[in-house]
């Protein structure tokens, strides 16, 4: 069969050519596309990786954030807990305070009053007695202008006596 | 538009006729091993009987007039000869320059014509270094620059390319030593695409049977032999020449070490065979099919007609099938070469 002798001059010039586009490419072409992809795969994985470190940096930093809005959070509620329990015991206290004013007040009161009252009284007494000696003057006075009426009078007195 | 295409092809049939009337009967054989073989000149088209041709240079060295260069237009399609040098027609050197020595004996000289085959590949091998070249330039202006590595359109198609054959055979076939064979590797894909593909363009520069030729497809599978023999590790020639496979394949009948002596041989030859068959088949078929056109003229315009709808139908079809076979076929050649190439590349793995 003719087509499966290799021609010589063909061979020759296949050798020539494919030699020097081996040559070209292997040196120019090829290693240079490929590295150059490599580096370019390098680039990205990189890239990748500092996008997943930042990634791991920005969640670590929300939580971190989140922690000291937590505390806050706390904090606050901590602080406005001792506020409440601090104006509940002052409330309580100005409370107890009044109260215990009020009652002296109230007893100072009482005690003046009861002090009047008794001044009072005794005034009163004083002067009951006073006016009723006085009636009882004006009423003798009246019944001692008869002399037997005197008498009768003294003689009630002794037996008064008499009988005390 | 479905009557205007009848139309087309009753036309197309009817001037087949015509054609078929003045010209001589169609020889498909002859017309077949004519455009799969080499030829003296680049045979274009042939309008109402005149040849229309790009000369090529014939370089030959003759026994009696040394050596000669002169263009193949001065042997007229081969029905002329120069200084003594002619196309034989027929006998053992039928188609080739032969020299008609002074007592009348044929003599085939030494011929480095740069024929239509060796024009192709010489063009299909500047075009590539042009697009590889051009590619690469792109990627040495972006030099330690990768942020800006990112290619778009053609340079894209051809990393794209670059780095399938790279990613999906040379790196799995070959192992951990892939990057001195990528080079290599790389170049004879994109070769053997190259051609193959130019050799599917109907029109010129294209259409020269370039890979379905055994001289290029024997140089191809030449230098992956010696790319898996000369780097051969120690342990891929003791495999070779002391297998371990029972002593008695081995001793007293050496059968095992003959075989795979005789497998270093074999596995470039298949790879020269696969690739020089199945594209010099694809080219016969697609002629065959375009031929069946031209058979079916003296059956008349109707029957006429209907073939080439046939024939065009099938054409289409074909030439996509060769299209996935020029892929295919460079695909093959590579991922075999990396196999091969990979299996010299053996570890001592069975030490126990």
């Amino acid at each position: 069969m003719d087509l499966l002798k290799p021609d010589l001059g063909l061979l020759f010039w296949m050798l020539l050519s494919f030699g020097i586009v081996f040559f070209v490419l292997a040196k120019y072409g090829f290693p240079v596309i490929v590295k150059m992809v490599d580096e370019r795969k390098a680039y990205i994985d990189q890239s990748l990786e500092s996008a997943k470190q930042a990634n791991e940096r920005l969640a670590n930093i929300k939580v971190e954030g989140e922690k000291i809005v937590n505390e806050a959070r706390d904090e606050q509620v901590r602080i406005l807990n001792e506020a409440n329990e601090l104006r509940n015991k002052i409330i309580s206290e100005a409370k107890d305070k009044a109260q215990l004013e009020a009652g002296k007040l109230i007893e100072e009161a009482q005690s003046h009053i009861q002090r009047d009252k008794a001044n009072a009284m005794r005034e009163i007494q004083h002067q009951i007695a006073t006016l009723s000696v006085d009636i009882a003057e004006k009423v003798l006075r009246k019944n001692l202008d008869n002399r037997s009426a005197q008498l009768e009078l003294v003689d009630k007195l002794v037996a008064e006596a008499q009988n005390n | 538009m479905k009557h205007a295409w009848i139309l087309l092809l009753l036309l197309l049939g009817t001037s087949a006729v015509g054609y078929a009337n003045d010209a001589s009967e169609l020889n498909v054989r002859e017309l077949i091993i004519e455009h799969i073989s080499d030829s003296y000149e680049w045979h274009i088209a042939t309008v109402s009987g005149r040849h229309i041709s790009i000369p090529l240079p014939v370089i030959v060295k003759g026994k009696d007039s040394g050596w000669q260069v002169f263009s193949s237009a001065q042997l007229h399609h081969g029905h002329a000869s120069y200084h003594g040098f002619s196309i034989a027609e027929d006998g053992t050197y039928k188609g080739k320059i032969i020299e008609t020595l002074a007592n009348g004996d044929e003599y085939r000289p030494c011929d480095f014509s740069m024929t239509k085959n060796a024009a192709s590949l010489l063009f299909s091998s500047m075009v590539l270094i042009i697009i590889i070249l051009s590619c690469a330039r792109w990627y040495r202006k972006r030099e330690g620059k990768p942020q800006e590595l990112s290619p778009k359109g053609f340079v894209a198609f051809v990393e794209m390319v670059v780095m399938s054959v790279v990613d999906d055979i040379i790196k799995p076939c070959i192992g951990k030593n892939y990057k001195r064979y990528t080079p290599y590797l790389l170049t004879v894909f994109f070769f053997i695409i190259f051609n193959n593909l130019l050799g599917l363009v109907p029109i010129f520069p294209g259409g020269a049977n370039v890979t379905g030729n055994i001289a290029i497809t024997g140089t191809l599978a030449l230098c992956t032999f010696l790319y898996v023999n000369l780097f051969a590790t120690k342990e891929y020639w003791k495999e070779i020449f002391w297998p371990e496979v029972p002593w008695w394949l081995k001793l007293p009948l050496p059968i095992m070490p003959a075989v795979e002596f005789l497998g270093i041989f074999t596995k470039p030859f298949a790879l020269m065979i696969r690739l020089f068959a199945s594209m010099l088949a694809g080219h016969a078929l697609l002629l065959g099919l375009t031929c069946i056109v031209f058979l079916t003229v003296s059956l008349g315009a109707a029957l006429n007609s209907g073939m080439t709808l046939f024939s065009v139908i099938l054409s289409i079809f074909s030439n996509c099938v060769e299209l996935l076979v020029a892929y295919i076929q460079a695909y093959v050649f590579t991922m075999l070469s990396s196999i091969y190439i990979g299996l010299s590349q053996v570890e001592a793995h069975r030490k126990k």
